[in-house]
C-alpha cells in the first residue's frame, strides 16, 4: 500500500499543464522537422517552418504553444494498491486551475454549454482506469476545440467492411480541410460502444506518433496524403503527421467508429507517482 | 513581400490577389464568436458599436492572458468559418479586412467581392510566434467576455497570406 497525498496530485497536475501547453511533444516536433525537410512546396515549407519556430518560442519563453489551451483531458492510471488521502477529483481540478493560472493560459471553459456565460479554468474531463500495482499515472492532454469540432463518429452496420470504414476516416479529414490547423494527427477508435469508440479515438492521440504503424494505419496515411490539404491547408505533401488507431471488442450488431482530429500542436504530458 | 498598413485603402485591397503574402502593420481588432453576436445585435438595434467598422480589420482571435513583462500572450487565429453567419452584415457596414484561418462560406466570399474587402490568413497554430508581431494590446469592449472581449491590437509586419481577394478569388478553390 502506498499513500499519496492530494496536495502532491495537485502539484503534479499543475506542472503537467504547464509542460503540455508550453513544450511540444518530442515525437511531434521530430515529425514536424522531418516533414519540413521533405516538403518541396515553398508555401507549405514556410508554414512548417513557422510551426517549428513557434514551438521554440513557446518553450523558451514559457508561452502557450497555442492560445487555445484547450479543454484539459486527464487520463488516470490508478494502481489498486494506492491509497489517496484527501479528495482526488478536487485535487486534479485544483491542479488544472493552478497550472493554467501560472501559465497565464486562456480561460476557455464555460459551465453551461447552452447559456454559455463567463469562462474560467474550472473543469476537465477525467478518465480513470484502475490497474495493478502501487503507482499513480497522470496524463494531461489539453485539447483545442478548433480541431475537436471536426471530430466525427458513426455507427456502421456490422457488415460494412473495412473499405467503408476507411472512406469515413479519410472523409472526416477531408471535411476538416484547412480549418483545424493541419498537418493533423488523426486518432481513431474502432469498436466498443458509441461512447467508448469516442474515448478510444482520444486515447489513440496519446500514442507516440513515430512508433511502428499497422498496415491499416499505413494505408490510411497514404490515402489522407492524397487529399493534398497540406500545412495550413495551402497544399503540399504533409496533410497528416500520423494516424493512430485503437480498437476494442464490440457487439455482433454493430461497428462503431470515432475519429478525433488533432491539430499539429498535439500536446500532452505524463507523470508517474 | 508587400507591406500594407491599416486602415486599408481601396487601392491596397484591389492590388492584392489570393495567394499574395503581405506584412500588415497598424491597428486591428480582435473579435470572435460572442463578440460577433453582440456587434450584429448592436447593428440591428441601432446601438453604438464598440469601434468604427468603416475600413476596419477584424482578427478572429481570443488571446491567452498576458504574462508579466509581455505585451500579449499567445494569440493565433481561430477558425474563421464560425463567424461566417455574421460576416456579410459587417461587410455591408464597412468592414474591410478579416484575419483568421481556414475556408469561408460561399455567402462570405460573395460579400467580400461585393464590398471590395479582403480575407487574410494568419499562421495557424502559431500563437506564440504571432505575439511577437503585436506592439500594443488594449481591451476596449465587452470585458465580461474574458478572452472573447474586443481588444485593439497594434501589429507590426504581421505576416499574412491573402485567402480571398476583392474579386472573390479564393486560395482554397
Amino acid at each position: 500500500m502506498k499513500i499519496i497525498k492530494a496536495e502532491k496530485i495537485t502539484k503534479t497536475v499543475a506542472d503537467l499543464c504547464l509542460k503540455a501547453n508550453c513544450v511540444l511533444r518530442k515525437d511531434i516536433l521530430r515529425k514536424l522537422k522531418s516533414a519540413y525537410k521533405q516538403e518541396k512546396n515553398s508555401r507549405a515549407k514556410k508554414a512548417l517552418g513557422a510551426i517549428i519556430e513557434n514551438a521554440r518560442i513557446a518553450r523558451e519563453e514559457k508561452l502557450a504553444i497555442c492560445q487555445d489551451t484547450g479543454l484539459p483531458i486527464v487520463f488516470v492510471k490508478l494502481g489498486q494498491d494506492v491509497r489517496i488521502t484527501g479528495d482526488f477529483k478536487k485535487a486534479v481540478l485544483k491542479g488544472i486551475a493552478l497550472g493554467y493560472q501560472r501559465g497565464n493560459f486562456r480561460e476557455s471553459i464555460i459551465q453551461d454549454p447552452l447559456k454559455r456565460g463567463k469562462s474560467s479554468y474550472k473543469g476537465a474531463i477525467i478518465h480513470i482506469d484502475i490497474v495493478r500495482g502501487n503507482k499513480l499515472g497522470l496524463t494531461v492532454l489539453p485539447k483545442g476545440f478548433g480541431c475537436e469540432n471536426k471530430s466525427q463518429m458513426k455507427m456502421f452496420n456490422p457488415t460494412a467492411g473495412i473499405e467503408e470504414v476507411k472512406k469515413f476516416i479519410v472523409n472526416t479529414v477531408k471535411s476538416s480541410g484547412a480549418d483545424a490547423c493541419p498537418p493533423y494527427v488523426v486518432g481513431v477508435g474502432i469498436g466498443g460502444s458509441a461512447d467508448y469508440a469516442g474515448f478510444l479515438a482520444k486515447v489513440a492521440l496519446l500514442k507516440k506518433i513515430d512508433t511502428k504503424r499497422s498496415s491499416l494505419e499505413r494505408d490510411l496515411e497514404k490515402e489522407i496524403g492524397k487529399l493534398g490539404i497540406g500545412p495550413m491547408g495551402l497544399g503540399g505533401k504533409v496533410t497528416c503527421l500520423a494516424i493512430k488507431i485503437e480498437s476494442y471488442p464490440t457487439h455482433i450488431a454493430g461497428l462503431p467508429v470515432a475519429v478525433n482530429i488533432s491539430c499539429h500542436a498535439l500536446r500532452s504530458a505524463s507523470a508517474t507517482l | 513581400m508587400k507591406k500594407i498598413n491599416t486602415p486599408l485603402s481601396e487601392n491596397d485591397i484591389l492590388n492584392l490577389r489570393a495567394g499574395d503574402e503581405i506584412l500588415l502593420s497598424g491597428e486591428i481588432y480582435t473579435a470572435r464568436d460572442q463578440a460577433h453576436r453582440r456587434v450584429v445585435d448592436a447593428i440591428k438595434k441601432g446601438s453604438r458599436l464598440p469601434f468604427a467598422l468603416k475600413n476596419a480589420v477584424i482578427y478572429y482571435c481570443g488571446p491567452a492572458k498576458t504574462p508579466k513583462g509581455k505585451i500579449i500572450g499567445s494569440c493565433g487565429p481561430t477558425t474563421s468559418s464560425r463567424m461566417d453567419a455574421f460576416t456579410p452584415l459587417l461587410l455591408s457596414k464597412g468592414l474591410k479586412g478579416m484575419i483568421g484561418k481556414g475556408a469561408r462560406s460561399k455567402e462570405v466570399r460573395s460579400a467580400i467581392k461585393k464590398n471590395k474587402a479582403i480575407y487574410l490568413l494568419a499562421p495557424a497554430g502559431c500563437g506564440a510566434l504571432i505575439s511577437k508581431y503585436v506592439k500594443s494590446a488594449k481591451p476596449i469592449a465587452y470585458q465580461d467576455l474574458g478572452p472573447e472581449r474586443i481588444t485593439k491590437l497594434e501589429v507590426k509586419d504581421f505576416p499574412l497570406i491573402v485567402g480571398i481577394d476583392a474579386k472573390g478569388r479564393s486560395i482554397y478553390a
